[in-house]
């Protein structure tokens, strides 16, 4: 099984390598930020049991951190990320420590609150442009050498940023510290019990999964040259538990197949945008009551039971 | 006339009355999302889309079979629990064997989709609602608008009306029972499963009747839910959804804080809840109300 999960890896990311061949890769740096988003999003739902309805405060305030540090401060790409990064893994801990107090639906619904706060923050204050948001962010030099004017070259680099968060994601589940968050996720008085302190594993899992959620949303704010409300309003919360919800909760993939057909599905519904939301909906609907385990999960029942 | 702290009464009253009536609609919505949620443990995200829907029933009421105000303000809130219920009996009841979450998850999509709907048909900017009652009485200190008097006063007697059938009735003692045990009050002959529609349809009326109130204050709108519903539900982390009193008070109280915040210090007023929640939370997490479970 072991070696399969690598297999299935190192093929998806050979495709990775060669597909703007094929596929408009503007489209595809897209897909990339809103993979590493919804995984970021699943470190929580699917390992730790907890839903976060708020993660776009996390995913939007890092856009505007990123956007903000490359356009107005004329900082390089690589550290607008890694500002955007470490604001929304502070913005976690703040948000996280206030959080956990409460587990199940009242968790869902503080974090949604708390998203909204930083919603109307960023809708007040100076910085972020209020409606217009952050525009023509400057694409400048990775590393200073990397030209990222070249939609292409810049593609390789978002790429990279994926890997990096992916990487991250898939050794925090399969360390100890993974095996503990489980432990939690399926008992917690028991985990307690065993002398885990079990609001610091929580803790530190939603500042990584805010932190991840950052980069994801800094990167985004940097290929579209944009940061707006649209990326902190709870539509976007909203979207990324459904991209995780279509794809497979607590799989590892299954984020990232979701966040792929959610943006396609964007992409060709872009004439019918009134219709988006109620699609979305229906989407949501159907997946709840039809097949809970989403797309990845459906097919490695279907291969386990092929198997069995 | 007197000013306190260089602002004048007028505003401040003036602001003090929409905190109040903010309040009635929080205290409205967080009792049905409470109801609801005791009896069927989900989080009834849809509450804010139903709010709307109630207001817009009511304008259609209006405006296509010329039924006025007062008749909208029974039939709206019986149109939208009877939609609720359909939800409930064909969705909603699949998912109680479920963990909570799924529940959230099918509302949060049933939301969606209507506001999509009422988006699409009626578009984002809002219709008007003509006031039923104009006109109003000049106070000492404020001009008293009629609607809004009678708002306030109605969501009381909606409010305390509620309690009273929840605390110190026959029909509110299955209810609290059913809560507790379901399954040792359906072994006293009791329909529990009917019950359980009839309280969701209860809850989401509560949620339309409200709304019907504020279509002549606020314009008809298709976002006027999704945005009110995450103030609620950021009252009811604050009050805690144990006590059905707690719900009225929490949510009366918070809309005057906000509308004095209005006053002194604008730039929170659409924050100051949240902020509050937070405070509680560091504080006592189970909610004012709330009982640790």
């Amino acid at each position: 099984m072991k070696l399969r999960e690598t297999h299935i890896f190192a093929a998806l990311l050979a495709l990775l390598l060669v597909a703007p061949a094929i596929v408009y890769p503007v489209f595809l740096m897209k897909v990339l930020c809103f993979a590493l988003f919804a995984c970021a999003f699943n470190l929580l739902i699917g390992y730790v049991g907890l839903l976060s309805f708020g993660h776009a405060m996390f995913f939007g305030g890092a856009a505007y951190i990123s956007a903000y540090v490359v356009k107005s401060w004329g900082w390089s790409p690589e550290f607008g990320i890694l500002a955007g990064t470490a604001v929304a893994a502070a913005l976690g801990l703040v948000a996280g420590l206030i959080a956990i107090r409460r587990q199940g639906i009242y968790f869902a619904m503080v974090t949604l609150a708390l998203a909204q706060m930083v919603f109307f923050f960023c809708l007040q204050t100076k910085f972020t442009g209020g409606e217009d948001g952050i525009q023509a962010v400057p694409r400048r030099a990775v590393f200073g050498f990397i030209e990222t004017t070249n939609d292409l070259h810049f593609y390789y680099v978002v790429l990279a940023v994926f890997v990096i968060g992916f990487t991250i994601i898939h050794r925090t589940i399969h360390s100890p510290f993974g095996q503990v968050l489980k432990a939690i996720r399926e008992n917690e008085p028991r985990a307690v019990s065993l002398g885990y302190r079990v609001d610091r594993y929580k803790l530190l899992a939603f500042v990584l999964s805010a932190a991840l959620a950052g980069m994801a949303g800094a990167t985004k704010a940097l290929v579209f040259q944009l940061a707006s409300l649209t990326d902190v309003a709870w539509q976007m919360s909203g979207e990324v538990v459904l991209m995780t919800l279509v794809g497979g909760m607590g799989t590892i993939l299954g984020p990232a197949v979701g966040a792929a057909v959610i943006v396609t599905m964007q992409n060709y519904l872009a004439g019918f945008a009134e219709y988006v939301l109620v699609i979305q909906g229906a989407i949501f609907v159907v997946v709840v009551m039809a097949f809970r385990r989403g797309i990845v999960g459906e097919l490695i029942g279907w291969w386990q039971k092929r198997n069995a | 006339m007197f000013e306190l702290i260089g602002i004048p009464p007028q505003a401040l009253f003036g602001q003090l009355l929409l905190g109040l009536i903010n309040g009635a609609f929080y205290s409205m919505l967080s009792l049905g999302l409470a109801v609801i949620f005791g009896l069927l443990n989900v989080i009834n995200f849809t509450h804010g889309a139903q709010y709307m829907m109630g207001a817009f029933v009511a304008w259609m009421l209006l405006n296509w079979l010329g039924i006025p105000y007062w008749g909208a303000l029974l039939l709206a809130p019986i149109i939208v629990a009877a939609f609720g219920m359909v939800l409930e009996r064909l969705l909603l009841r699949r998912l109680y064997h479920l963990d909570h979450l799924y529940g959230l998850l099918l509302t949060f999509g049933l939301a969606l989709i209507v506001e999509g709907l009422f988006r699409k048909a009626f578009g984002s900017s809002g219709l008007p609602y003509e006031n039923p009652i104009p006109g109003g009485q000049r106070l000492p200190f404020m001009f008293l608008p009629n609607y809004r008097a009678w708002v306030v006063v109605a969501s009381l007697i909606v409010c305390l009306g509620t309690w009273y059938m929840i605390e110190r009735t026959k029909l509110g003692s299955y209810l609290r029972a059913a809560t507790e045990k379901p399954e040792l009050v359906q072994a006293f002959g009791i329909n529990v499963p009917r019950m359980i529609t009839l309280t969701y349809g209860f809850g989401v009326g509560l949620a339309a009747l409200a709304g019907v109130m504020a279509a002549p204050i606020y314009n008809v709108n298709p976002t006027m839910g999704s945005n009110l519903i995450i103030v609620v539900f950021a009252v009811v982390v604050i009050g805690g959804m144990g006590s059905i009193m707690g719900s009225i008070v929490t949510g009366f109280t918070l809309g005057l804080i906000e509308g004095l915040t209005k006053v002194f210090y604008p730039e929170a007023s659409s924050t100051v809840i949240f902020i509050i929640m937070a405070i509680v939370l560091m504080i006592k997490p189970a909610g004012l109300f709330g009982t640790p479970k």
